[in-house]
């Protein structure tokens, strides 16, 4: 076993990449996520990377294009507004299909909002924030050492299918100090022979197509990678969830609150069960599908006005009653309002 | 119980979420069962989050006075300085602890009060050698030579807070003796004391038992 490290959630997020052997960092300020920049900052060049402080997100975003057209692994971040304004370089990047990984240490909106943790960019970040048909990946840690562990995965998993993986995480795990768990073992290298590099044949990235028939097929291709996605990508958790009655869903930080009102529901012997997704995209439908096959009832437990809860009732075709138990604002829903939640839902549903 | 190696104002300073704002609250509360008239007083100009103030009600009970800047804890980011923060040096009858922010950024707060502390102060190097950026003595050493740098000042003593939060045992405290022991060496400082969560309940010769006054978030 190797030495655990205490570590601040956005620090974690940093380490992760370098383990994963990004060298390339381009960051701009914004609460809550400035430790991860300032982290890099410190680190890049101890590593011989790049950390560069760009003029504002849109440059972040667009170095980012430039530095994973030429085949390297790169990342930036930022926060809620500052993830608004990233919003075309993604667009692009997917246009492109070039793999990236972008982290939103979300704070609560909309507008400037405030510096509290939040997860109201649940739509944004899975629904597609700029414009086109397209996707990213989505990873939901729940703790420091997840935040260390799907980053370190996101890099690999950005090349393989050539898509930004987007880190959605918010400001109460970012400033969140935990024992971590560093990773070892070998990262699996890609080939990129798509990449502009020099020495090398011309290669052209670009997504400019102005022949209709061109551009649809360009969609259709990268829909058909998407699908592949969606069969082999979904991830979550199951907790007390085998035999549950009253699924409770909830990502991130939600979902560790979740945990003790379940606790608390199972000791009172209500069978109560949380789902957690961490790929908030490929949303894990089978897993919901199949949870609604015992469960009586659904409870969305988010720190936003009700975003998820519109994939947990696609997801079971709205076979069973999904209710929201939220808080927002920069304020975290406590165990007590899920247990009432849970308690309401049994009192109606059995 | 104080350690020796403190002084009328006693300074923390160190490496980012080293636990300096802990291991304040701390002394300042030990400080006050001998002291009449006690202070901590929050220099931090860095990070808007996990300040004193969250310690407000804690501190006032035991009769502790807090200064801390009026736009501390309201999630406003801008660095400002509590406007009484120098009167912990004019009043002589107070016993002050300073609670300074993380890395040189942080301590280019002391800058000001450069002269004051020269007279009667302790400045003490706050380590953790579970910090990754800190986790051997070279670099503690090397992030210690910063922030005297940006703050003016030479430390005077090393308080060793290695810990590992919830997930400490009594084994990774008694590990980091001989990193706090070493850098002692390289910076020629005192190592002070080694404080460890008082739930530990470790005895030895300089480890001294420390609540830790934060709320664990229920998660």
């Amino acid at each position: 076993m190797s030495e655990k490290i205490l570590i601040k959630g956005n620090e974690a997020l940093a380490e992760a990449a370098i383990a994963a052997g990004c060298r390339h960092f381009f960051g701009y300020p914004i609460t809550p996520q400035n430790e991860l920049a300032a982290h890099m900052s410190r680190r890049m060049p101890q590593m011989e990377g790049v950390y560069l402080q760009a003029e504002s997100e849109i440059s972040a975003v667009n170095m980012v294009y430039g530095a994973s057209a030429a085949g390297v692994r790169c990342m930036t971040s930022s926060s809620s507004p500052g993830i608004s304004l990233k919003a075309e370089g993604l667009s692009y990047l997917a246009g492109c299909d070039l793999p990236a990984v972008v982290v939103n240490v979300q704070r609560g909106g909309p507008g400037l909002g405030g510096i509290q943790p939040s997860q109201a960019d649940y739509f944004q970040a899975t629904k597609g924030c700029g414009h086109g048909d397209y996707r990213m990946i989505v990873l939901a840690p729940n703790s420091v050492q997840e935040m260390y562990d799907h980053t370190y995965a996101s890099f690999a998993l950005a090349d393989k299918y050539r898509m930004t993986v987007m880190i959605l995480t918010d400001g109460l795990l970012g400033q969140m100090m935990e024992p971590v768990e560093v990773a070892g073992g070998e990262q699996t290298v890609f080939d990129k022979p798509w990449a502009v590099a020099q020495g090398k044949d011309k290669q052209v990235v670009n997504s400019l197509f102005l022949k209709p028939d061109a551009l649809e097929k360009s969609n259709l291709d990268r829909f058909a990678k998407y699908r592949r996605v969606e069969d082999d990508e979904q991830r979550y958790e199951g907790y007390q969830l085998d035999d549950a009655d009253i699924v409770v869903a909830a990502y991130g930080a939600s979902s560790r609150i979740a945990r003790n009102a379940i606790d608390e529901a199972r000791s009172r012997g209500i069978k109560a069960g949380l789902l957690r997704p961490i790929t908030l995209w490929p949303f894990p439908k089978t897993a919901f599908a199949k949870a609604a096959e015992r469960a009586r009832a659904f409870i969305s437990v988010e720190m936003s006005m009700g975003q998820m809860i519109e994939d947990v009732e696609l997801a079971i075709r709205c076979s069973r009653p999904v209710t929201l138990c939220n808080r927002v604002g920069g304020v975290a829903p406590d165990p007590k309002m899920i247990l009432d939640a849970i308690l309401e839902a049994k009192e109606k549903a059995i | 119980m104080l350690p020796d190696g403190m002084s009328r104002v006693t300074v923390l300073a160190g490496h980012y979420g080293s636990g300096k704002t802990t291991v304040a609250t701390h002394l300042a509360l030990e400080l006050r069962k001998t002291r009449e008239r006690v202070t901590l007083c929050d220099l931090d100009i860095v990070n808007p989050y996990f300040r004193s103030i969250d310690n407000r009600e804690l501190l006032e009970k035991a009769g502790v006075r807090l200064i801390s800047s009026p736009l501390a804890g309201t999630s406003v980011e801008s660095p400002g300085f509590p406007p009484d923060a120098a009167s912990v040096f004019d009043d002589t009858d107070v016993a002050a602890v300073i609670d300074v922010g993380g890395d040189d950024r942080g301590a280019l707060a002391l800058g000001r009060y450069s002269e004051h502390l020269k007279k009667d102060a302790a400045i003490l190097l706050v380590i953790n050698k579970y910090r990754p950026l800190s986790a051997n003595a070279k670099d503690a050493a090397a992030l210690c030579r910063e922030i005297e740098s940006a703050g003016k000042f030479r430390f005077t003593g090393i308080v060793n807070n290695s810990n590992l939060a919830r997930e400490t045992t009594a084994q990774d405290v008694l590990n980091s003796l001989p990193y706090a022991e070493e850098l002692g060496k390289t910076l020629r400082l005192p190592v002070i004391a080694t404080f460890a969560a008082d739930w530990l309940e470790i005895t030895g010769e300089n480890i001294r038992p420390m609540n830790i006054y934060k709320k664990w978030v229920t998660l």
